[in-house]
């Protein structure tokens, strides 16, 4: 339990660190932040590869959650890059 | 040392970065660095996480697999459907950790404490997987179905019966820990629950909907986390649930509703509402006249919306703005935080078109100095220039913030018809006396006016 206890409090302080880093973002970075945010999110990739695989039920779930979680993070990361680069300052 | 503690000394120096880059997303100077690092971020995660993995062949498969399908999709993708293309990817990471919460059903975690996340973890990824798939089919316009149709209701019934089955497994979990049938209902029903969460939310409100999805993939992972013990999926969870949850108050906070009244309650005044009929007359304009009026502006106010993206005006705008600079009109861009289907999707789709950020205004900036305005230009906009926001107390919209266009001294309304907006609001502006209707689609209306520029 008190690896719990402490994951949590790790997790407490990232969701008000997270909240503190970007209260004031410009508007014009909205879509390439949410679009940023949402490429981290498949750091679910990394539980994935975590999983264990004692039964075929269970390769196949790690082998959809790891393909799934790579769109996300390839997908994610190419497209923001794309968009920011079209902001541009004359 | 052991292999344990090298991943965990480099999961820490990767939530730097992550920490690092997403606080440089959030400028516009640093943005693309950001983006950057937190790919690094990943990339170490990814590879150090391979030190010690049962069967690295499947799992490199998999990522080959999903790097091709992603990338191919990312590069293929036109700018103008990022929206739906950001609900999809959104998607895809909910059905990441809600295949691994199943997963680590069947580990059969050893206490309970790990049934109740593993439960909560399967019912936030399944949400947000198939939530953010039915956003997807809305945003590419691939399904319209009516707030008041009988299959939008049952799913909302749906919904709220995987809520109540998520709770009552939380303090049932004890007495059926090993029931895989009950554990298979949950599956189920949180999938189909995940379609009623958002079917009924109407196309205005996607914004909303769409930073929420955001919100609750990343804490999905974050849980995922908890789950594995892990503490950079914590982190990196946790930061994009964190930025999720702070586009959807901006967003929230631009239409004055609160979170709840977007999610369960929707625009239904509008339509009880009693809206005053006597609205007068409208006085329609046509090309040449406008071109007229623009050419003697000295100053030109462009207000953008959902319309300009539907007709896919950005580029003709682009070359108005460009024209009207180059005859020593000065122009700015009037951009709503909501105008649109998604946060900031208007400074998106100008970029696109190359217009330089820094002419991109938001409401506060522009609203003070509007009577200076020669002419406001509104672009398939609707609801977010609607004066009885400000005007009319008994107005559904009563209270938005809004760009005040009727405050300058001539407004161009750019419209195909006279239907009202989204919020089902008649909308005052129109009738205005400074107000003049240009009836067409706006790609048209405005490459009009720019070749008559050009003769």
């Amino acid at each position: 339990m008190e690896t719990y206890i402490l994951l949590g409090f790790v997790l407490i302080l990232s969701i008000y660190l997270g909240l503190e880093l970007i209260s004031k973002v410009p508007s014009t970075l909205h879509t390439p932040l949410m679009s940023g945010a949402n490429a981290i999110s498949g750091i679910a990739l990394v539980g994935a590869l975590l999983l264990t695989a004692d039964s075929q039920l269970q390769t196949a779930l790690a082998f959809l959650a790891v393909t799934f979680a790579s769109i996300n993070v390839f997908g994610g990361y190419l497209v923001t890059n794309r968009m920011l680069k079209m902001f541009k300052k004359k | 040392m052991e292999i344990s503690l090298i991943q965990n000394i480099v999961y820490i120096f990767s939530s730097i970065l992550f920490i690092t880059g997403i606080k440089m997303l959030g400028k516009e100077d640093t943005a693309v660095k950001g983006n950057f690092l937190s790919a690094i971020a990943m990339f170490v995660a990814v590879l150090v996480t391979f030190i010690n993995i049962s069967n690295p062949l499947i799992l490199i498969a998999g990522i080959g697999l999903g790097a091709f399908i992603g990338s191919l999709i990312a590069l293929k993708v036109k700018m103008t459907s990022i929206p739906e293309m950001v609900a999809l990817f959104n998607g895809f990471g909910g059905l990441a950790t809600f295949l691994i919460a199943w997963s680590e059903f069947n580990s059969t975690p050893d206490n309970l404490f790990q049934y109740i996340l593993v439960m909560t973890t399967v019912y936030v990824g399944g949400i947000t997987f198939t939530g953010s798939l039915v956003a997807y089919a809305k945003l590419s316009e691939k399904i319209q179905i009516a707030k008041t149709s009988i299959i939008t209701k049952l799913f909302t019934t749906i919904f709220y019966i995987s809520l109540a089955f998520l709770l009552y497994s939380a303090i049932l979990t004890p007495l059926v820990v090993t029931n895989f049938e009950f554990f298979t209902v949950l599956l189920i029903l949180t999938l189909l629950g995940g379609i009623g969460f958002v079917l009924p939310i109407g196309g205005g409100d996607m914004p909303v909907v769409i930073s929420l999805l955001n919100s609750l993939s990343g804490i999905a992972a974050a849980f995922a986390g908890l789950i594995l013990l892990n503490n950079v999926l914590i982190v990196a969870g946790s930061l994009v649930g964190a930025s999720g949850l702070i586009l959807t108050i901006i967003m929230a906070k631009a239409m004055n509703r609160s979170i709840s009244n977007i999610l369960f309650v929707g625009y239904a005044s509008a339509t009880s509402s009693k809206i005053s009929e006597e609205q007068g007359e409208v006085n329609p304009i046509n090309v040449s006249d406008a071109y007229l009026i623009l050419e003697n502006a000295s100053s030109v106010l462009i207000v953008p919306g959902y319309g300009m993206a539907v007709a896919q005006a950005q580029h003709v705008v682009r070359e108005l703005g460009e024209l009207l600079e180059e005859n020593g009109t000065e122009v700015k861009y009037g951009i709503h935080p909501v105008a649109g289907r998604m946060p900031g999707h208007m400074n998106v789709l100008l970029a696109e078109a190359n217009v330089s950020y820094d002419v991109l205004a938001e409401p506060d900036d522009v609203n003070p100095s509007m009577d200076s305005v020669d002419v406001a230009v509104v672009i398939g906009a609707n609801d977010v220039v609607n004066p009885s926001a400000t005007e009319e107390p008994g107005s559904p919209i009563y209270g938005m913030p809004i760009i005040e266009v009727h405050n300058a001294k001539t407004v161009f309304v750019l419209k195909r018809s006279m239907s009202s907006g989204f919020a089902g609001v008649q909308n005052t502006l129109f009738f205005k006396q400074n107000t003049r209707m240009l009836f067409g689609d706006a790609k048209e209306s405005i490459g009009g006016v720019v070749s008559e520029f050009k003769d």
